[in-house]
C-alpha cells in the first residue's frame, strides 16, 4: 500500500458569483517543495484556500494525508497573503506568531511560556529574533512576511500551504524564506507555494502544479515546467472563458 | 457634598462606559463598529412591543427588565438580519447594516405612536430610550451597570488572546479549527449587553457613541492592545461619569448628549495631539523630513555652484556662492532659499554674507555626503535605463533622502571617490 499524499484534491470546483475560479481540478500534491504557478485570477489562491475550508466549494473532496482536514488539522500549516490583514493592528510580532499555538492552548487565560519559547524559536528561524516585541506596524514589507513565515512554522505542522511567500519582498526575506524551505523540505516537511516569479520556478521549487481555473499540467519541474505547459496555462484564458460563455449560452437556450 | 442620587447615576454611567470601553476596542478591532448602531436602533420595537406585552397582560408597563429583555431580543434579531442580508451576496454589510437599523426604528417609531393613542398607560416613559435619562437611574439601575461592566471586563480579560486573535485574523483562526463563530458570537453578546444596560442612560441613539469612540481614541494613543484596552475603558467611564455630572447640574442637557459630546471633545484632542498618530505629530514629521530634504538640496546646490564655476570647499578656488544661484538651481524663490541660509548658518553648516553663504567644514561634510548619495542614484538610474538625463536628476532628487542603511551601502561603497555628475551643473532649473 502505498503512503498517502500529503494532500489530494478530487474534482474541486470553487465560483464566486457565476465565473468558475477553479474548475473541476483534480491533483496530488507530491513531497517536497511545491510551486502552484498560473497567470493573475487563475484561481491559485482560491485552490488553497477552498482546500482548508476557508472558501466554500462547490462540489469535490480534499484530504490531508489521506483523511478530511478536520482529523488532521495539526499536520497543516497556513501562510496567508500578506495583503489579508490589517497591519497597523495593535500587536506584536511575538503576539502574531504566538498565534500559530492557540490549538495547544486552553482557550482562556496568557500564552503559556512553552509556547511563548516556540514562537520565539519560530522568530529567530527568520532572522527576525530581535523584533519579537516590535510592533508589527513598524516592520517593513519583508519583515512582515518574515513574521507571517515564522507563524506557519510555529504551527509546527507536516504540510504547509503558501499563499505568494514572495510576493513584494526584499533580497535578505527572499533569501530567509527560501532557507527555510529547504530546511523544512530536509526534516521530511512538505511545502506547496502559490508562486507568481516563473523565473524563479526551477530554482526554489522540485515540482509545478500549472493552473488557469483548470489543470494544465503537474509534475517534477524537469517535466512539466515546459515552454509548451506555461503558454497553454498563460494563454489558454481567452478560450476558457469563451468556453464558459458557451456553456452558459446553452444553458439559458435550454 | 454629591447628593446620594447623583452619586448613583455618575457610579452607573462610568461603569457603563468602562464597559462599553472595553467590549468596544475589540468592536472596533473586528471591523464591527456600525454593528453597535443597529442593535441600538433595532431595540426600539423590542422595547415597544415589550411594553404593550406586558400592559395587554395587566403588569405594569414601566418595569424595566421586561423592555430590556424585549431591547435585548430586538436587537439580536437585527444583528441577524444584518447578517442574512450580507450572507445573500446581493448587498454589501454597511448597506444591510444601514437598511435594518432604519427598518426597525421606523416600526418602533410607528408602534409607540400606535401606543399613544390607546387608553392606558402602555407609552408612558418610552420616548425616554430614545434619547436616554440617566436622572431616572435608581440604585438597582446602577448595580446592573457594575454587574454588565464586570462581565465585560472578566471576558475580555480572559478570553483577551482568542478574541485578538480573531480580529486580527479570523481566517487563520478558522483554518486551525479555532470556533471563529463562537468568538464572534460572544463578542456580539457583550455588544448587545453594553447597548441593553446603556439604553437607559445614554438613550439607544447615542449608545454606538459609547462603544466607539472610547475605542476609537485609545487608537489613536497607543500601538499597545493592553494598552488600549486600558486607555479606552478608562476614556470611558472619565467621560460617563462627566457627562452625568454635567446632565446633574444642567437638567435640560440629556445626560445622553452629555456623554457623548465629552467622549467627542476627548477624540478632537486625541486627534489633533496623540503622539505618533495624531494630526500635529504627524504634521511635524513631515516638516521635519521636508527640512532634511530642503538641507540636503541647499548644500547639495552650494557645493555644485562652486563645482560650476571651477572650485571645491577647501581647495584654492574656494569661493563664496550667491544665495540667488542656489535658489536658481533649485527652482526656489529667494525669499525659501535665504530663510534656508538662515537657517542652516543656525546651524553652523554655512556662513553667510551679502547674500553669499559659504560652507563650514561641518557644512562641507554634510553636502559632500549628499552630492555623493544623489550622484550614485542618478548614476544607478541611468544604468537602469533611464534615458533622460534631466529626469533621473529630478528623480534621484525625491528619493536620495533617508535611504535605507542597505540600500545606502550597496549604491555607495565605503571609501569612494566622489563621482561626477552626469549632467552639466549650474543654469537655472524652471
Amino acid at each position: 500500500m502505498s503512503v498517502a499524499p500529503p494532500l489530494s484534491v478530487r474534482h474541486l470546483t470553487v465560483a464566486y458569483g457565476e465565473r468558475p475560479a477553479v474548475w473541476d481540478v483534480t491533483w496530488d500534491a507530491p513531497t517536497g517543495l511545491t510551486a502552484i504557478v498560473g497567470p493573475n485570477g487563475a484561481g491559485k489562491s482560491t485552490l488553497l484556500k477552498a482546500t482548508l475550508g476557508l472558501v466554500p466549494a462547490l462540489s469535490g473532496e480534499v484530504r490531508f494525508f489521506g483523511r478530511p482536514l478536520e482529523e488532521v488539522r495539526d499536520r497543516v500549516g497556513y501562510l496567508p497573503q500578506r495583503a489579508s490583514v490589517d497591519w497597523d493592528f495593535p500587536a506584536t510580532a511575538l503576539d502574531v506568531v504566538c498565534m500559530a499555538r492557540y490549538p495547544r492552548m486552553r482557550w482562556w487565560g496568557p500564552v503559556p511560556k512553552r509556547h511563548r519559547e516556540a514562537a520565539r524559536a519560530a522568530l529567530a528561524q527568520v532572522g527576525m529574533e530581535g523584533f519579537a516585541e516590535r510592533q508589527i506596524g513598524k516592520l517593513s514589507g519583508g519583515q512582515q512576511q518574515r513574521v507571517f513565515l515564522a507563524r506557519a512554522l510555529a504551527q509546527d505542522a507536516d504540510l504547509v500551504l503558501m499563499d505568494e511567500p514572495f510576493a513584494a519582498v526584499d533580497a535578505a526575506t527572499e533569501q530567509a524564506i527560501v532557507t527555510v524551505l529547504r530546511d523544512l523540505v530536509a526534516k521530511g516537511r512538505h511545502v506547496v507555494a502559490v508562486h507568481h516569479d516563473l523565473g524563479t520556478v526551477p530554482d526554489y521549487f522540485s515540482n509545478v502544479l500549472l493552473i488557469n481555473a483548470r489543470v494544465f499540467a503537474a509534475g517534477k519541474v524537469a517535466e512539466a515546467f515546459t515552454p509548451a505547459t506555461i503558454g497553454a496555462t498563460y494563454g489558454a484564458r481567452l478560450a476558457l472563458l469563451d468556453q464558459a460563455n458557451v456553456r452558459a449560452a446553452e444553458a439559458r437556450a435550454l | 457634598m454629591i447628593a446620594y442620587n447623583t452619586a448613583v447615576v455618575l457610579l452607573g454611567c462610568a461603569l457603563l462606559g468602562l464597559a462599553a470601553g472595553t467590549v468596544g476596542t475589540f468592536s472596533l478591532l473586528r471591523g464591527r463598529a456600525l454593528v453597535a448602531d443597529a442593535v441600538g436602533h433595532a431595540a426600539l420595537p423590542g422595547v415597544a412591543i415589550a411594553a404593550l406585552i406586558v400592559a395587554t397582560l395587566g403588569g405594569d408597563p414601566r418595569a424595566l427588565p421586561p423592555l430590556l429583555a424585549g431591547a435585548a431580543t430586538a436587537g439580536v434579531l437585527g444583528v441577524l438580519a444584518v447578517q442574512a442580508l450580507a450572507r445573500t451576496g446581493r448587498i454589501r454589510e454597511d448597506a444591510a447594516i444601514a437598511i435594518v437599523l432604519s427598518s426597525f426604528y421606523a416600526l418602533g417609531v410607528a408602534i409607540l405612536s400606535w401606543l399613544q393613542t390607546q387608553p392606558g398607560a402602555a407609552q408612558a416613559g418610552l420616548s425616554k430610550f430614545i434619547l436616554g435619562q440617566a436622572a431616572a437611574m435608581r440604585a438597582e439601575d446602577a448595580l446592573v451597570a457594575a454587574s454588565v461592566a464586570g462581565i465585560c471586563l472578566l471576558v475580555c480579560l480572559v478570553a483577551f488572546q482568542r478574541l485578538r486573535a480573531v480580529c486580527f485574523d479570523p481566517d487563520f483562526c478558522r483554518m486551525q479549527g479555532l470556533r471563529v463563530q463562537a468568538v464572534d458570537l460572544l463578542l456580539l453578546g457583550l455588544l448587545v449587553l453594553v447597548c441593553v444596560a446603556g439604553l437607559q442612560a445614554v438613550g439607544l441613539i447615542l449608545v454606538v457613541a459609547l462603544l466607539v469612540l472610547p475605542a476609537a481614541t485609545a487608537r489613536l494613543m497607543t500601538f499597545r492592545l493592553p494598552r488600549m484596552l486600558a486607555i479606552s475603558a478608562l476614556i470611558g467611564a472619565v467621560c460617563g461619569a462627566a457627562g452625568a455630572w454635567v446632565s446633574a447640574l444642567r437638567p435640560e442637557v440629556p445626560t445622553g448628549a452629555a456623554v457623548v459630546l465629552a467622549l467627542a471633545a476627548v477624540f478632537t484632542v486625541a486627534l489633533l495631539l496623540a503622539p505618533e498618530r495624531g494630526l500635529l505629530a504627524q504634521l511635524y514629521t513631515h516638516l521635519r523630513r521636508r527640512l532634511a530634504a530642503d538641507t540636503e538640496h541647499f548644500l547639495r546646490a552650494t557645493w555644485e555652484a562652486q563645482e560650476a564655476a571651477g572650485a571645491g570647499p577647501g581647495t584654492a578656488g574656494d569661493r563664496w556662492a550667491p544665495i540667488a544661484a542656489v535658489a536658481d538651481a533649485r527652482g526656489w524663490r529667494i525669499g525659501r532659499a535665504r530663510w534656508l541660509a538662515f537657517w542652516l548658518a543656525q546651524r553652523g553648516l554655512v556662513a553667510r554674507a551679502e547674500d553669499h553663504v559659504h560652507l563650514t567644514p561641518r557644512g562641507a561634510a554634510a553636502a559632500r555626503r549628499a552630492v555623493r548619495a544623489h550622484r550614485a542614484v542618478e548614476h544607478h538610474l541611468l544604468a537602469a535605463g533611464a534615458t533622460d538625463i534631466a529626469s533621473a536628476d529630478r528623480l534621484a532628487d525625491l528619493v536620495e533622502h533617508g535611504l535605507p542603511p542597505e540600500v545606502a551601502a550597496r549604491l555607495l561603497p565605503e571609501p569612494s571617490a566622489l563621482p561626477a555628475s552626469p549632467h552639466v551643473l549650474g543654469g537655472k532649473r524652471p
